[in-house]
């Protein structure tokens, strides 16, 4: 079982001060699944995959990725490793081109044709007409789209989606969840959301984080059932 | 001279520096810690201190005590209008951003510095002591005045601490500095608590050097010193901490002198600037700072 | 291609001025080449990668006296001493780099000003070797390469706008490469940047070590094309000059040192024929760019018309 996992961590705690963002999570992830992170505001998802990607360091706990202890490592050498984040408040390089956005993320694998790579990349989150342009001037919507092209330019085994359907428009959001279809089962997906219609669409599994801990981990189905899941979260 | 009265001698020769190196260091200190700003032309409000002091002492008739307290009093007021002035001028319309506060202060520091040149000249002119009398140690003699000095800047210092700590004026001070929204949010015009800041603390660092002109001769390039001591002193007391920076200067201070006196006073400096170098990188949060986060 | 047309161009044009330039002008230009070298590198280390340093006057110096010392206190011949001053400079900021790149913003700022002010003092407190602050004059036979005397004004003109030809397009060689692409990035977002995978420290050590390079080069060359190196060149003004230099002619912009250094050397030039407040025109140049124009002449024009100028 734990051979398998793509992605696993033991005990992860990590305070701020007096708040408990994340207190004692124990976590798996198997390898080209869609696995969504759901739960409650301030349940400490982002500071969960904050640490997972590495952007914040760990207080206590181990992760393992890909067979490896990846506790101790920089980001940037996680991102090295196949560990790709696009963030929840978009975070890209507004003052420069699109296609500059892009580049940089693509020109860590491609020496040559890298002019090829980025076009394609810019084609799957359809922003290809768009490359010259600042992307600081962008929708915001397409700027979510440019973040995960830059999530999906970097190629990575596990590509981890911070709310990424948050200000997309629903022809969007139909294009994203085809997005994220199609990279499975090469890239794993770990994706953090709210919109449930999504989540229950993709999710191969789903985990619940109430208060810095998991609540609940299962099937979608099962989640959805589980009374103490619907208490503090779904709502009904 | 043996070598413990020589200590003696370097000791209070230090500790009349520390006196000045902590008037203007926490002149540095308040801007910073409150608007966080840092003012490379610091150290040319002392230098305009001790130049206005030359004019007002220069062209007062009369007995040298009348013309240096008069200076006592104008000079830090006029150098605390130039500074409220750049401050509202310059400095607010930046909106206080970090690097380009630090580039828009290193124009003010030229502009104040060839004033000085084109009114004042380039010659060095000394200012005549108010009074001089030599208290008599068994060893050698020591200038009265300087020992003024110090108890004068300890006093300074005293009103100070009491202004932050216990006056309404202070309150708002230190309101602003922890939260600058929430102060607003309160009704505090931080735009004019910001001009008071830097006015105050430009006004005491003139105040500094109208103290020590007579001892040393004003000169328009004598703003150079003061303010890499100061920064010197700021850092490693840790910014915002006005207990660190006294501390503080009164160690660099001592150190300085006594280094100077026994070694040379550029060797001094060498050490002071590295040490001042890897403090930041190492322990930025100096000796007495918070560490933030 | 309109890219290299261009900085080819002004290259020609530099060489073809040496035929029409009357004598004074002549040697300025040598100085304006060589000094807009020094401020293509601070412009790599700040206009492109964002790294405030109120140091350069190190590095600089570092070049200057690693070629100087090499040819009066070791003995020597220009060449070899060249190159002791350009390794000398990136040296000198791998070294300052490699400490004072563990702080940012404003603590940057001041751990390289103290680092530059421990080196001018430094200076003045080895004088007897370094000549402290009157400095010590090369002698004219040391500045020759290969028989060529550089102290001659031809031959200095010539060796200074090689030494900054070199220095362009290699500028404009690393702007455009993927090193180039990453320093840019680092300036806008270092956070996104370090999530693409990129080591901030390495990527900002690199930009520090390229840009004491040619900080070192262009002390090295004033070194022997103009025989004097003092104490002065470790001072403060030249740690703010070079800001100045990239701040006016454009920051970020390959072309932008070369036109700063152009104008203010004029400015003041031409300001001193009715006043002698240098300080004056430097510190009002300085409020006015941070004031109303941060963007610099070619930043400007840049923005407003050539988007693709490098």
């Amino acid at each position: 079982m734990a051979a398998m996992s793509l992605l696993s961590a033991r005990g992860l705690i990590r305070h701020f001060g007096g708040l408990r963002a994340v207190d004692g999570i124990d976590f798996d992830l198997e390898a080209g699944q869609i696995h969504a992170l759901i739960g409650p505001n301030g349940a400490g998802k982002t500071t969960f995959v904050g640490l997972l990607s590495g952007r914040i360091p760990v207080q206590s706990g181990t992760i393992w990725f890909n067979g490896q202890d990846i506790t101790r490592l920089p980001a940037h050498r996680r991102v090295a490793l196949g560990i790709a984040y696009t963030f929840q408040i978009t975070s890209i390089f507004a003052a420069l081109p699109v296609y500059d956005n892009v580049a940089l993320a693509a020109q860590r694998l491609h020496r040559r044709d890298l002019r090829v790579h980025s076009m394609a990349h810019l084609a799957r989150v359809g922003l290809e007409g768009r490359a010259d342009q600042v992307a600081g001037t962008l929708a915001y919507g397409h700027q979510r789209l440019l973040e995960i092209a830059m999530g999906l330019a970097l190629e990575p085994r596990l590509l981890i989606l911070d709310e990424p359907t948050q200000g997309l428009a629903n022809a969007e959001i139909d294009g994203f969840k085809a997005l994220v279809r199609g990279v499975t089962p090469q890239t794993t997906v770990l994706l953090i959301e709210h919109n449930m219609e999504v989540v229950m669409d993709l999710a191969d599994r789903i985990t619940v984080l109430d208060a810095g801990q998991v609540l609940a981990s299962g099937a979608p189905a099962e989640i959805r059932a589980n009374r103490a899941v619907q208490a503090a979260y779904l709502g009904g | 001279m043996d070598f413990g009265p020589f200590l003696l001698l370097a000791v209070m020769e230090g500790l009349v520096a520390a006196a000045v190196l902590a008037l203007t260091a926490v002149g540095l200190s308040l801007v910073f810690g409150v608007m966080r700003v840092v003012n490379v032309a610091h150290g040319e409000f002392f230098m305009l201190g001790a130049v206005s002091a030359w004019f007002v002492t220069h062209w007062l008739p009369g007995p040298p005590v009348v013309g240096f307290a008069l200076a006592l009093i104008l000079c830090p007021a006029l150098v605390a209008a130039v500074a409220a002035a750049a401050d509202l001028a310059v400095l607010k319309r930046l909106n206080y951003q970090p690097q380009a506060t630090i580039v828009a202060t290193i124009g003010l520091l030229y502009i104040l510095q060839q004033a000085a040149l084109s009114l004042y000249g380039p010659e060095a002119r000394p200012v005549a002591a108010p009074f001089t009398f030599n208290i008599q140690f068994p060893w050698f003699g020591y200038s009265g005045y300087k020992l003024a000095v110090v108890v004068a800047a300890a006093v300074i210092l005293t009103v100070v601490w009491l202004v932050m700590t216990r006056s309404r004026a202070g309150l708002v001070m230190r309101a602003t500095q922890i939260d600058r929204d929430t102060a607003q949010a309160f009704g505090i015009n931080v735009d004019r608590v910001y001009a008071g800041v830097f006015a105050f603390g430009a006004a005491l660092a003139a105040v500094a050097a109208v103290l020590i002109v007579p001892i040393q001769q004003a000169h328009y390039l004598m703003g150079g010193d003061p303010l890499l001591m100061s920064f010197i002193v700021v850092i490693i007391g840790g910014l915002g901490s006005l207990r660190g920076t006294v501390v503080a200067a009164l160690l660099i201070g001592l150190s300085d002198g006594v280094i100077s006196m026994f070694f040379s006073p550029t060797l001094a400096k060498i050490l002071a600037t590295l040490l001042v170098a890897l403090v930041l990188v190492f322990r930025p949060q100096g000796l007495f700072g918070r560490r933030a986060g | 291609m309109r890219v290299w047309t261009l900085h080819l161009a002004v290259l020609v044009l530099l060489f073809g001025l040496q035929f029409v330039l009357p004598p004074y002008h002549f040697t300025n230009f040598a100085r304006i080449m060589v000094l807009a070298v020094f401020a293509m590198g601070y412009n790599i280390a700040f206009g492109v990668t964002g790294l405030l340093s109120l140091g350069h006057a190190l590095l600089l110096a570092a070049g200057m006296y690693g070629t100087g010392l090499a040819i009066t206190a070791l003995g020597w011949p220009a060449a070899p001493a060249l190159l002791a001053g350009v390794v000398a400079g990136g040296v000198m900021a791998l070294a300052v780099g490699v400490l004072a790149l563990r702080t940012a913003g404003v603590a940057f700022m001041i751990v390289t000003l103290m680092f530059a002010q421990a080196g001018y003092l430094t200076i003045l407190y080895f004088g007897p070797v370094t000549g402290g602050d009157e400095g010590l004059v090369l002698a004219r036979g040391a500045r020759a390469i290969g028989g060529l005397d550089l102290s001659a004004d031809t031959p200095r003109y010539l060796a200074a706008l090689a030494l900054f030809a070199v220095a362009l397009l290699a500028n404009l060689a690393l702007v455009r490469s993927r090193l180039g692409r990453v320093m840019v990035a680092m300036r806008e977002n270092e956070e996104r940047s370090r999530m693409l995978g990129y080591n901030p420290f390495a990527v900002k050590l690199a930009a520090l070590v390229i840009s004491g390079l040619y900080a070192g080069a262009a002390g090295a060359g004033y070194a022997v094309l103009f025989g004097y190196i003092g104490a002065s060149f470790a001072g403060i003004q030249y740690s703010i000059l070079p800001l100045l230099w990239v701040l006016l002619g454009g920051a970020g912009v390959v072309l932008g040192p070369l036109v700063g250094v152009l104008v203010m050397f004029y400015l003041i030039d031409i300001s001193s024929g009715y006043t002698t407040a240098h300080l004056l025109v430097v510190g009002l140049a300085l409020l006015v760019l941070v004031l109303f124009a941060p963007k610099g002449i070619l930043g400007a024009l840049r923005e407003r018309l050539w988007p693709w100028l490098p």
